[in-house]
């Protein structure tokens, strides 16, 4: 196993000076841990805020600009209104599964996270199964949709959650084949190799065609899978109340929400790793200066995060069967067939190598 | 081969789609329509065809247009305007002619559906652009639209 903790290192290391090594592991662990919590707070609440400028200035509005300068604190606002308040529930629900289902949805997302290649070294887990890992934790978040669905004993929750079932895992299946498309070219499934491999260029610009190709599909699935609009089937307010998170108030509610976002992140954060070369700069410009590589893989990703929020203020929405129809007619079809001759290019070596 | 062009369709369209709405929000700064309310107060003017409420303008010789001839009051469906008129002696032919006292506006009855507008046959009520319409006291809405003492203007007929 080839696995480099490598920010861990380097706090156990620290942790070392003053105390014992078998605790110093463990207190590295939990440290990561908590920096990768605030990580996520800090990145929900804040996309959550740009999605709502975003928003705004789509639609020709000015949004949230009153509380804290700019309406930067807006968000923590909203955050600490929705700590403060009751948490509901219905009286036959099932009230195990009811609290564990927003926990099962954060800690897929939070798993998710704890994989990205920030910057060089800036990688709290470098596995060498990375995306093979990135797609099993996806699939994992729809679990605690339906138990969430299935727990509230509410028909519309039931009714949202079993969409957003047939949602994910259908384009589950688009999202795996357009990164297996990515990785014919890579060779490896370590996202710090990766990485590595584009420093010769880009990986959309290595894989030129089929990679273009792969990319509009993984980023159309992406944004199915995060169940945001044009897709969002299961929130569907005009069909479905709030669809599977309808009997939830409060903290919990809130946990969905960010969650939500998040995944959006994360979705973001793949492309750029796998299409956009993740922290690498472009042409190499500042390549000499490490620690700048968490600002191009946050730019990176924001513009991508954009793209989705892009989507989601112009597209229609889609029906269920259309949705199906999507997948199953025209994204899987083109999809296998791009394999193939994403295959075949590299087999002839004809990729662009800078 | 109706699936391949479906596709080249759907691709095209989405991007038409997209480049609208990418120039709506690259304008969105300039272009924004929400006004900040209480904090341009001073300087909000409300747009043209915006319905505040019923006024009846005069000109600087204190002179309405109103002729008294009630076709507001008689529009108006739930009776918000009510006009108290009498009868005058018209100066120059000598006849009896109606002219207004009060011409009273009920602002709590009305719905704004301008009505009484479009049925003013001299133009003599338009609509204000102004919106602070809240008050403490209901007796406040009910107003009187022509000034004290003032008077038709000459050559105003029904």
């Amino acid at each position: 196993m080839n696995i480099a903790l490598n920010i861990t290192k380097t706090i156990q290391d620290w942790l070392v000076s003053f105390m014992p090594e078998s605790v110093s592991s463990i207190a590295a662990m939990v440290l990561v841990a908590l920096m990768y919590l605030v990580i996520f707070a800090v990145a929900g609440l804040y996309l959550v805020l740009l999605e709502r400028r975003v928003a705004a200035w789509f639609q020709l509005r000015i949004g949230p600009n009153r509380v804290g300068p700019l309406g930067l604190f807006q968000t923590m606002a909203d955050a600490l209104k929705l700590v403060s308040k009751e948490l509901t529930g219905t009286v036959k629900a099932d009230k195990f599964l009811y609290n564990l289902a927003p926990y099962f949805v954060i800690i897929s997302s939070l798993m998710a996270l704890a994989i990205f290649p920030f910057t060089q070294g800036f990688q709290a887990f470098d596995i060498n199964i990375g995306i093979f890992f990135l797609i099993a934790i996806s699939s994992i978040g729809v679990i605690g949709i339906l138990l969430g669905g299935w727990s509230s004993n509410n028909k519309f929750a039931l009714i949202g959650a079993m969409r957003s079932g047939v949602q994910t895992i259908s384009y589950e299946l688009s999202i795996g084949l357009s990164l297996l498309t990515m990785v014919l070219l890579t060779g490896t499934l370590q996202l710090s190799q990766i990485v590595e491999i584009q420093k010769n260029g880009w990986l959309i610009v290595q894989g030129h065609i089929p990679a273009l190709i792969a990319f509009m599909i993984y980023m159309i699935a992406g944004t199915a899978e995060t169940n945001r609009a044009p897709f969002d089937m299961v929130e569907a307010e005009s069909e479905l109340g709030a669809g599977f998170h309808t009997e939830y108030s409060g903290m919990k509610f809130a946990y969905f929400f960010l969650a939500e976002f998040i995944n959006m992140f994360i979705i973001a954060a793949i492309a750029t790793t796998i299409f956009f070369g993740a922290w690498l700069s472009p042409f190499g410009i500042t390549q000499s200066i490490p620690w700048l590589g968490v600002f191009w893989f946050l730019g990176k990703t924001l513009i991508l995060v954009f793209l989705m929020m892009w989507f989601r203020w112009t597209f229609p929405r889609l029906r269920v069967d259309q949705l199906l129809t999507l997948e199953w007619k025209y994204l899987l079809p083109i999809n296998l067939v791009n394999i193939v001759v994403m295959a075949i290019i590299v087999w002839l070596n004809i990729t662009i190598n800078l | 081969m109706s699936y391949f062009s479906d596709i080249y369709k759907g691709i095209k369209t989405l991007l038409t789609g997209m480049r609208v709405t990418g120039k709506y929000f690259l304008h969105s700064r300039k272009g924004a329509i929400t006004q900040q309310y209480p904090d341009n107060r001073d300087t909000l003017k409300m747009f043209e065809r915006f319905r505040g409420e019923v006024v009846m303008p005069h000109d600087e010789n204190n002179e309405h247009q109103c002729t008294g001839c009630q076709k507001c009051e008689i529009a108006c469906p739930n009776g918000s305007i009510e006009i108290i008129w009498d009868r005058g002696i018209d100066e120059e032919t000598g006849k009896k002619k109606k002219k207004i006292d009060k011409h009273i506006y009920h602002l709590g009855l009305c719905t704004m559906c301008g009505l009484c507008i479009e049925a003013c046959p001299t133009d003599a009520i338009v609509w204000a652009q102004n919106f602070e319409n809240a008050v403490y006291d209901r007796t406040k809405l009910t107003k009187v639209l022509n000034r004290p003492n003032s008077k038709v203007k000459a050559g105003i007929e029904d």
